[in-house]
Order: C-alpha cells, then structure tokens, then sequence
C-alpha cells in the first residue's frame, strides 16, 4: 500500500477531505463573520449559535414537519434570517454608534440566552441526522473511497462562498454595499436605503451559518454547545486571515482546516489547539493577518 | 481622595472585618475573590480600554500552579501563592505581547483564542487532572503560624489579600501610569502623537491586570481546596465581563458591586440550573442596552445631579 510519511495514503486523503469538510465550515462562517463586521462594526458572537440553530432546524423540520434535508437547507437559513432580522431592528440597531465592544457583548449575551435554551429543551447529547438518500454511499475513485455526502459539503460550500464574493465584488447591489462599508453617511446620501442593507446583510450573515448547520447536520453530533466551540476557533480563522477581504476569509478557513485534519493524522493531541498556534505565529510575523490591511 | 470617599472605604472596610460574624464565611471568601478579580479587569477594560475576553485563563493558571505546587511539591502556602502569580504574569506577558499587536475588537477575539488554546491543553495536561480537577489542595498555614483549614482565619486571610490587591488598583488607577492609560482609553492616537508609547503602556497594564487576577485565582483555589476547568472555560471570561459592566464599567467600586450581584444570583438561583445561563444572557442584554453604566455608574451620576 502506498504511504506518505508512514502513513497510509488512504487515511491521509480522507483526514484531509475531512479537514476540508471542517474548512468549509469555518470559510462559510468566518466569511459571514467579515460581512456583517465590515458593514455593522460587530463582531457577531452569536455567530456559532445561529450554526447550532441552523443544524437544530434541520432536524425540526424533520421531526416535526417531516419535511426532507433539501427542504430544511432552504428553510432553515430563512427562519434563522429572519430571527436576524428581528434581533437587528430590535437591539443591534441601537449599538452602532457606540464601541464596538457593546456589540460584541450584546451578541454574546444572546449567544447564552439561546444556547441555554436549546440546552434545556434538547440536553447536551447530541441528536443524530441522517445523510439523506440521494448523498448516501461512497464513490470509488481509485486511489481513494470518496464518501458522498462529505464531497457534496465541500461543493456547496464553495458555491455558496464563491457567489457571495462575486455578488460582493462584481454586481451592483455589492457596489452599494462596499460602498456602505466604506462610508455610510455619504452612501445613504446618494439615495441608498443603508439601514435597510444593513439588516439584510445581518441577516443575510446569519442565513449563511445556519446553511452551514444544515450542511454539518448528518455528520456531527447536533447538539447546543456545538455553537460556542467552533465559534472561538473561527474568531482564530478571522485574526490569521483579517476581516478585510472576502476571499482572504474563505481561503483562510480552508487553508486552516485542511491544516487541522493534517495534524489530526500526524500529532493528534495538537489537533485541537494548532489553530491557535497558528494564530500566535501570525501575530509575530504578520500582525495585520495574511490578507488584511494595516489600520 | 476627598473625605467623603475615605468614609466610604473605611466603611466598606470596617464592613469587611464584621462580614463573617452575619454571612457564612465560604460565600464571603467566594465574592471576594471574583471582586479581585473583576477589578483586576476593569482595570484593563474600565481604565485601559482594552476587552480581554479570555481573562479567565490568568484565574485559572494561577489556581493549577498554586495547587500543584502547594499539594504535589509541598510548598507552603505564600509561595504557593507566589508561583501562581508569577505564572499568570508571566502568561500575561506572553499573550498580552501578541494581542496588542493588533487593534480593537480583534484584541477579544485573540484573547479569547489564546484561553481556549490553554483549556485545551489544561484539559489535556497531566497535572491538572483534566475533566476532574485538582483535588485536595490543602490550605496549610500562613508564615507556618496560623491555620488556614478553620474558615475564619481562611476569610482574614482572604480579606487580607484581596485589600492588598484593591490598594494595588487604586494606586495604578490614581498614578501618572494609570493617567496615561485613560489617556490611551480616550484617543489612543493622541497619546501616541503626545510621544507616549502606547504599546508599552498597554503591555503593561495587561500584565499587571493578568498578575492580579492570577492572585484572585490562587487564593480562589485555596478557599474552595480544588481547582477545575471551570475557571479556565470561555464561560468565567465572560462571567467577569458582565460582573464589571453589571457593577459598572470605570468605576473603582462597581467591580465589587458586581461581583456580589453575580454570586448572591448564582446562590440564590442555583436550583434552576440550566435557565442560570439563560438569565445572565438577559443581564447581559439588558445591561447593553440600558444600562450601560453599571449600579454604580448610576448612583454616582444621581449623586452629581443632586
């Protein structure tokens, strides 16, 4: 059998497809992280849990609705948007003109209101999704058995990344709002209706993490505290790659994961805290992160 | 300090001395210590302006090393101590020297990084016992004369150290350095501009802030003779955040304030056991968004308008 640095090819290629699983899942966030900081100015720490909300709607909807995983990938990111929506016209709205640091407070104080909740009603157990139909089974690539369902993670996600950095940089709604992160008073003046952008882009942010729920539902343990632990790994991901480039942001959190399965393979007691080596290393060389600017 | 501010602190302290005769001594020593704690925050968020979201990390490293040392190597108890806080100090120096090289919010989110990284490693680490904790970590005596396993003499000893620690504060708070860090607080470019230089200052601030809480964390982990991943968790970080901004965020007094509030509610409402999470999100939100200056920030400001 071939192996690369004494490991087996096999398993080295499916820790790295499942690295590339767990990058998908941070580009997604960290992604939504950058959009919603550069127009609102918070740094949402209630990012990880509308993920968690995104994975528990999968599973309402199926065991309550009976409705199937592709309707759950389409429903659940709308009702989770549309709780950003009420979250934002409610309370965000009035922070923005304070320090950054009351809405980052403000999100983390919805972050506990809503984990605790889930906690609660659902336990910390851990329910269980299933790969739907269409997804199950693996395909034999030759040199490797590619699980279905994982290669359709990393498809979609990069879809989903790649139109929000085309929207973003290459149409005219993105225009407008590069142009209301850039300066918003002037924005508004040339007859843009910026807190109207404003609340779609919250919402648009916290649709796409609980797309990313939805996605993670048939491969992890869906359970209330799955929210806060990836989210500290991706403010990680936001510090390495900086928050001001949408392709900085996918990259990075590809990139990380990818890393994180690596090590996973090679030295796994470091696995869970090579992220924020990495981290620590950025800091010392590039302080203003891979892709971001110096302020 | 004007007199009618020394009657207050010779109140609060003489207060301080009778506590334990009307209150159940544990519960004293426990708010204490958080009050020391949050202090040792405030003085970083409330003077500095810097939010260090991961400050639990300095609590809890101070309470494995003073309860490794003390337990396993058969230190006494004040070098027990000692080692605790050097090692938060000098774990402070380590973080604080990465994190300030990067500006606002990012500040919190490098340093909640960095706590997690520790629980991690805390959680992996031999010496800590990982999911159960440092166990048994006896209280010995103070200078080998008076013992520290009866509860009175635990909370003097505690009310010693903690008066040390808010002496600390209030000097940094009230020295040319702590003039600076509010002058950094309130325009950070300005004083740069004025040849001050920031990073310095800030670093310094951060370490000192991190020594004291590592103070906060050994005496908390003689008090209570364990030691857990509780203190090390994101949870106790953001516990002390909402403790100073609920006291109020700047003042010399709020952090005690808050501390007390934070612990009397997690006493009082213990029996709800989940929903306790859910309440101190509501605190949270209701603090940020009307009541921002905290229980003592209000009363000093009614005070002014009286």
């Amino acid at each position: 059998m071939t192996e690369i640095f004494g490991i087996p090819l096999q398993a080295f290629l499916s820790q790295l497809l499942l690295g590339l699983v767990n990058g998908s899942f941070y580009a997604m966030l960290s992604l939504g992280l950058a959009v919603i900081f550069g127009l609102l100015n918070v740094v949402n720490f209630a990012h990880g849990t509308f993920y968690m909300l995104g994975a528990f709607g999968a599973w309402l909807t199926l065991q309550y609705l009976g409705l199937n995983y592709w309707f759950a990938l389409v429903i659940s990111p709308l009702a989770v948007g549309i709780v950003g929506i009420i979250i934002e016209k409610t309370m965000l709205r009035w922070l923005y003109k304070l320090d950054h640091l009351y809405g980052l407070l403000l999100t983390f104080g919805l972050a506990l209101i809503l984990e605790g909740m889930f906690r609660q009603q659902f336990g910390v157990s851990g329910q269980q999704y299933q790969v739907p139909d269409a997804l199950r089974g693996a395909t034999n690539l030759g040199f490797m058995i590619l699980p279905n369902y994982r290669a359709w993670v990393v498809v979609a996600s990069l879809v989903v990344c790649f139109s929000t950095w085309y929207v973003i940089e290459r149409t005219k709604l993105g225009a407008y709002l590069r142009a209301g992160t850039e300066n918003a008073a002037l924005t508004q003046a040339f007859g843009v209706n910026v807190p109207r952008m404003v609340t779609l882009t919250y919402a648009f942010g916290v649709a796409l993490a609980a797309f990313a729920g939805v996605l993670a539902s048939p491969i992890i343990q869906i359970n209330p505290l799955m929210g806060s632990n990836i989210i500290i790994v991706v403010f990680a991901v936001v510090v390495i790659g900086g928050m001001g480039s949408i392709l900085g942001s996918i990259l990075t959190g590809l990139g990380l994961g990818v890393i994180e399965g690596l090590t996973k393979v090679f030295y796994p007691e470091a696995s869970s805290t090579v992220v924020f080596v990495i981290m620590a290393i950025v800091l010392l060389v590039r302080p203003a992160g891979l892709f971001g600017k110096e302020k | 300090m004007d007199n009618r501010n020394k009657i207050l602190y010779a109140g609060l302290f003489i207060v301080g001395l009778i506590a334990p005769a009307v209150v159940y001594p544990i519960f004293l020593m426990k708010a204490l210590c958080f009050a020391l704690f949050a202090s040792a925050f405030n003085l970083l968020l409330g003077f500095t302006g810097l939010l260090s979201f991961g400050h639990a990390m300095f609590l809890g490293t101070a309470g494995y090393i003073t309860g490794h040392t003390v337990k396993v190597m058969g230190f006494p108890t004040e070098l027990g101590i000692l080692a605790g806080v050097l090692a938060s100090t000098v774990l402070g120096y380590l973080v604080g020297s990465l994190a300030i090289r990067r500006q606002g919010i990012y500040f919190a989110m490098i340093t909640l990084a960095f706590s997690q990284m520790l629980y991690f490693i805390y959680l992996q680490a031999p010496f800590t016992g990982g999911e159960d904790g440092l166990q048994g970590i006896p209280r010995q005596t103070f200078l080998g004369i008076v013992n520290l396993e009866d509860d009175t003499a635990m909370y003097y000893f505690t009310y010693g150290v903690v008066v040390l620690g808010f002496w600390l504060i209030y000097r940094t708070i009230h020295s040319p350095f702590g003039q600076v860090l509010k002058a950094i607080r309130e325009n950070e470019p300005r004083a740069l501009s004025l040849g001050y230089d920031v990073d310095k200052y800030k670093l310094l601030a951060f370490v000192i802030s991190c020594a004291l809480s590592g103070l906060a964390g050994s005496t908390k982990a003689l008090v209570f003779k364990f030691e857990t991943l509780t203190d090390v968790h994101w949870a106790m970080s953001g516990e002390v955040v909402l403790m100073t901004l609920l006291g109020g965020l700047g003042t010399i007094l709020g952090p005690t304030v808050g501390a007390f509030i934070v612990i009397t509610l997690q006493n009082q409402l213990s029996h709800l056991e989940g929903w306790v999470t859910v309440i101190t999100g509501v605190i949270f939100v209701i603090c940020v968004l009307a009541f921002r200056r905290g229980v003592v920030g209000e009363i000093a400001a009614l005070l002014k308008k009286a």
